[in-house]
Parts: structure tokens; sequence; C-alpha cells
């Protein structure tokens, strides 16, 4: 039996452990049959061209985790950002622990989807929001079908929520092969402001497949900081499905490291739907091996006065394998419309690859949209310069590497996640190197 | 200090040094003067250890030690400087922090600790002062957007930093200012003493006011054709190389 088979048989036992009377139940219904329709996605789509799940599609996943599994903090605490005061919603296995979470309801709501989905107090919230902007495709819909555990999240306007919110999905691998499909729901109201991190992390050797999808909603004047962090096993892939609706004058940046895994995939989605709209797209990308990171942006200028910014830098090593795709809508009536990309990448390595793709819709006529990509090797010239001075090969690459890396880093705003990520990449190039630049 | 002996290298399979000889001891001050395509700064990248230069016979001793095997950083751990006629811009690293990994990284070969941050910033404000630098200058990115005088400014801030044993300055007086030139070479000769020695690659005598050497060597088509003093030099200045070659032929 092929894994799509055996999520759709195993769909009717899903809904013995859900309400199927209700009114999510029939999104779910429907995003079941939309995934029986579709399948995986292929290469034949233009959008997987260069992205084949084919591999990881062959294991036989568990795809209803049910043994329980406690971990230590102490094992797992170097996967948080620890070093601050933040809130915590963690799920081993897809499960949520209430050991390792701190959630809130204490003026804001900082908890779970189960929840969300079952309590009448959040009903008109999730009436609201719930589904409303996640694409219906493959893989959302089989996410969306399966919809039942993931962080929720609402916060209240004109609250400033000081701490950062760290969302945590733990894979122990008590099974073999572990499928998982968190469904995470973001509402800030206007004028609010939050800072969110999120991680996923395998802590065994086997395979795991995490297939989540987010939902933003940034209202008026809202802020929203999204971190997320990724530096798995190499034997975790992941697909993550970002869709973000921002109206007037919102700021939402996501900024994605990407360390690790087998293959990882990124759709991020912006929807601009106000005016003097600032959407912030950025990401670092350092893997080697065979590991392969693709990155889909979309962001659609849909009203005048907005802008957009995207700067992705890769760095490629080994047989490593990258993809850039990065796509820009601007409708007729978003004039003013100021929507910048940038794509550097570095190829370590003459058999490391990288696909980039930028796609510009433009239908409006007074607008300022530029792209820019590059494709290079390191400067063999500034490597031996830095040699002479003493600095080693390895170390010179390193610093390097992070000096081309480091605008992504400039616009982090809390200091311990950029003190974390450059730890990350002095470990990810294996020196031991201050990156204080 | 530094012996080289029969050395004869290329690149790309083009035959540069010839057979080069020189020998310079702890405490001297040697130009390498020349026409261009005589080979001088190939021979200033040969000692740093560049890896595209093939040495094909000869010799680099460094205090007895055979370094022609070394890498680039060895060699530097051991105390050898290029000022590079053509500094690298390398955006996003700063001046103070590339000057701080490099002494790191030299201490660590060493096996010595990290230099304590108020010693490092005691050395850079002291050593920035030398070189007349301006503070906000070392916060920039390393060399990028720098004029040709700042950045060999910048090379010989960090020979002051790094303090080595065998400085070789290619062309370093190239793109200089008078001004820029007097403060450069007042550097060079504040950081000299009787246990380091300098090379000091030029095509002009104007350096050489400033910087006087002990022996002036005309470098030509791969060899040491003309060893002599410091006059050698002016007379290089007044008449030309053409002189050095009809007595080569005679």
């Amino acid at each position: 039996m092929d894994l799509k088979e055996k999520i759709i048989s195993s769909y009717v036992a899903f809904e013995d452990g859900v309400n199927i009377n209700s009114d999510i139940h029939e999104i779910r219904t429907e995003a079941f049959q939309n995934f029986e329709k579709l399948g995986f996605p292929s290469k034949k789509l233009e959008a997987w061209k260069y992205t084949s799940l084919n591999t990881i599609l062959k294991e036989d996943y568990s795809i209803f985790p049910d043994k329980e599994k406690s971990i230590n903090l102490a094992d797992v605490k170097q996967y948080f950002i620890h070093d601050i005061d933040t809130y915590k919603v963690i799920f081993i296995d897809g499960k949520y622990s209430s050991f390792l979470s701190e959630t809130t309801h204490d003026s804001i709501d900082v908890c779970l989807m189960s929840s969300a989905l079952t309590k009448a107090k959040y009903k008109p919230v999730i009436e609201n929001y719930f589904n409303k902007i996640a694409k219906q495709d493959n893989l959302t819909s089989l996410n969306t079908a399966f919809s039942k555990e993931g962080a929720y999240i609402h916060i209240p306007k004109n609250t400033e929520v000081e701490k950062p919110i760290q969302i945590i999905n733990f894979t122990t691998g008590t099974e073999a092969a572990t499928m998982l499909q968190p469904r995470n729901l973001i509402v800030v109201e206007q004028n609010a402001h939050v800072q969110i991190i999120e991680r996923h992390q395998s802590l065994t050797e086997n395979a795991v497949l995490t297939n989540v999808v987010t939902e933003v909603y940034a209202d008026r004047h809202s802020t929203v900081d999204f971190y997320k962090i990724q530096n798995d096993h190499i034997s975790a892939s992941l697909v993550d499905n970002t869709f973000i609706e921002q109206q007037s004058e919102s700021v939402v940046s996501v900024h994605t490291f990407s360390f690790g895994g087998n293959i990882t995939r990124n759709n991020l989605n912006f929807y601009q739907k106000g005016e003097h709209i600032d959407s912030i797209l950025k990401g670092i990308t350092i893997i080697e091996g065979k590991q392969h990171v693709d990155h889909h942006t979309l962001v659609h200028h849909i009203e005048p006065n907005c802008e957009s910014h995207q700067d992705y830098k890769g760095i490629f090593d080994e047989r490593a394998t990258g993809v850039f795709n990065g796509k820009v809508i601007v409708e007729k009536e978003a004039q003013k419309t100021n929507a910048y990309q940038k794509n550097n990448n570095v190829l370590v390595s003459d058999k490391s690859t990288i696909n980039a793709k930028p796609q510009l819709e433009i239908f409006a006529d007074d607008v300022k949209c530029s792209h820019g990509c590059t494709i290079g090797q390191l400067d063999e010239e500034a490597l031996f310069y830095m040699q002479q001075r003493g600095i080693g090969i390895k170390e010179a690459r390193a610093l390097l590497m992070y000096a081309f890396a480091n605008t992504v880093l400039e616009s982090v705003k809390i200091p311990e996640v950029k003190d974390r990520i450059t730890r990350l990449i002095a470990n990810k190039l294996n020196v031991n190197i201050g990156f204080n630049i | 200090m530094l012996k080289i002996e029969n050395l004869k290298a290329s690149v790309d399979n083009k035959s540069i040094l010839k057979g080069l000889n020189l020998e310079v001891n702890a405490g001297e001050v040697h130009a390498i003067m020349g026409p261009n395509g005589a080979g001088k700064s190939t021979l200033a990248n040969i000692i740093a250890g560049k890896e595209e230069y093939e040495v094909n016979q000869g010799t680099i001793e460094l205090n007895g030690e055979d370094i022609s095997e070394l890498a680039p950083e060895e060699r530097a751990h051991i105390g050898v400087f290029l000022s590079f006629q053509y500094p690298v811009e390398i955006p996003g690293v700063s001046v103070t922090n590339f000057i701080k990994t490099a002494i790191n990284e030299n201490r660590k070969a060493k096996g010595l600790e990290e230099m304590p941050a108020k010693n490092m910033l005691k050395m850079i404000r002291e050593k920035s002062e030398l070189l007349e630098i301006d503070r906000k200058f070392l916060s920039r990115s390393l060399n990028e957007g720098f004029s040709g005088g700042e950045k060999k400014r910048n090379e010989i801030f960090q020979m002051a930093m790094l303090e080595p044993k065998l400085a070789i300055l290619d062309e370093t007086d190239s793109g200089l200012d008078i001004d820029a030139l007097r403060i450069v070479a007042n550097g060079v000769n504040k950081l000299k003493s009787k246990d380091n020695a300098v090379i000091v690659i030029t095509h002009y005598q104007r350096l050489l006011d400033y910087i006087v050497p002990d022996f002036v060597h005309v470098l030509h088509d791969g060899k040491i054709v003309k060893t002599g003093d410091a006059s050698l030099a002016l007379e290089l200045e007044a008449r030309g190389y053409d002189w050095i070659k009809e007595e080569m032929i005679s």
C-alpha cells in the first residue's frame, strides 16, 4: 500500500477521534476529498519541478503516532532559546506536552489548536480565520484534512507581547517513521505585536515527515516577527506551508534559517490586503551532503503603497541542492508598490546545485520592482588574503560565508535568537571563531 | 632570517622566477626594484605561499626552516606578512573584527589564549594612532569602498598589529599621496627593529627616501641581476633600467 492509500484508509480512524458534527469537520472532509483527488505533488507540477518527494514518500510512516513518550528537559534544552523568558507551546510526536510548555490565557491566548477547535469560546475566531487563507493545494489539503493539533495564538488589539513565543515539535522516534500534520493559527489584532520562534526537531535518526500549515492574520498596524529555525536530523523532512494575510500598516517579517534536514520545502505566502503594508522575507540556507532546501515565496500585492523585501542567502556544499522560486504579483490597483527581491548563492562545491527562479507578474505601471539573483563561488583572492593574515583556510571560508549571510542576520530583532543562529552557523561550518562582525 | 636559493617558479607553466637568490638578515631593510613583469610580485606571493604559483626548484628558508611546503596561514604564524599590492575587499567583516580574528587565530596557532579584549582595544588604539587612522574607519567593512591610500594604510595597520618577523611590502607606495606616503613610511620605520626585517618592493625611489634600505636589488627576468646600497635606487631613478640590461649583455 503506498502512502497515499494508507493515508486515505486511515481517515476513517481519524474521524473516530474528532467531533464529526462540527463545521470544522466539513472543512476537513472537503480537504480530504481534495487530497484524495490530487495526491502528493509530483515533479510534473511546475511548482515541484526541482523538488522530488519520491524518496521520502516511500517510508512506511506511522500516520497517528500514539505511543506516548516523555522526554527530559535536560535532553532537549539545547533546542530552546532558553536564555530569555518565553511562552512555549511544545509537542512531542504531535501531542501536546504540558510539562515542557508554558501557555497563557492572561489577556492573550497562547494555547492549543485542539482546544480552539473544540471549545465554544474560540468559535468566533475559528469561524473567521481557520483555513481562510490556506491554499487548497495537495499538501495543505492533506494537513487540513488531519488538522487537530498545533499552536493557537490570539493577540487582542493594542497588546505588546513582551515574551517571544516558541513553538517546537519534537519527534522521539518511537516509530520507525513518523508523519506529522501540525496546524497553527496566529491571529494578531490591531496595533498588537508578537514574536514567534518555530522549530521542528527530531531526536533520533528515524525518518520524519512533517507537513505543517500555519496561518497568520496581521490586522491593521500590527507587527509580527516570525523566526523559523530548521536544523534537523538528516532523516527528517519538512514541508512548511505558511500563509500570511496583512491589513493596512502592518509589518510582518519571516526569517527562515535552514541549516539541516533531508528535504526542506518552504512555501511562504504573503497576501497584502490593505495599504502601507511591509512584508519582509529573509532566509539563510547553509547545507551540505545531499540535503535539499527549497524556498517558494509568494508576495501578492493587491492594494497600493505597499512594500515587500526579500533577501535570501544560500551556501551549498558537497552535493547539496537548493531552489529559490520567488514570485511577486503586483495587481493593477497596487500602484506605488515597492517590491524588492534578492537571492544570492554560493556554490562551495562544483557538485552542488541551485535552481533560482524569480517570477515577477506586474500589472500596475507606477511601481518599483527589482530582483537580483547571483550564483558564485567563494572569492579565492579573499581567502588567500585572510590566510596570509594567519586565519586558517577553514576559518577563512567560514568568515567569508558568515559575512555573506550577515545581511539577513542584521534584521533579527531578538539578540538571543541572533546569537543562537550565529552559533549554529559556527557549528555548521565547524569552526570556533567569534563572528561578532 | 630569509634565505632563498636558486628559486625557479612558474604560473600556468609560464616560467617567472629563473634562479633567484636572496638573503635577508634580521634588522635589515631590502628594496627590490625592477621593470614591470620582472617577477617582483610573484616573488612576494611565493614567499607568502600563494597556491597558484608553482615552485619548480630551489629553497625558501625562514630562520633555517624550509617553508616552501607550508600553507599561507602557517607561514603567517611564523612571522611572514605580505602587504598586498591590491588589498582584497571583504564586505561584511569590519576592520576591527578582522584584525581581532587574525590576532587570535595567530595566538591559537602558537597555543596561546585569546588576547583579552582590553589589551586588544588598547593595541588597536595605539596602532591606529600611529598610522593616523580614524576610529570610524575601523568599523567599516574591510577595504570596501576604501581609497587606495586607505587600503595601504590599513595594510600597515594590520602589520603593526601582527608584529611580523618578515614584512614584505608589495608596492605599498602606489596609490599614495605624499602625506599618506609619509604616514605609512613613518609607521614602517617605527615597527622596524633588530629582530625583524622588511622587504620593500617598489617601482620608484620615492618611498626609499622615507624607508631607507640597507640593500637595493634589481630584479630582471626572474633573477636578481644587481645589488647595491641605497644609492643604487637613486641611480635607477635617474638612469632607468636599460643600462643594467646593457651591463648584463656585456
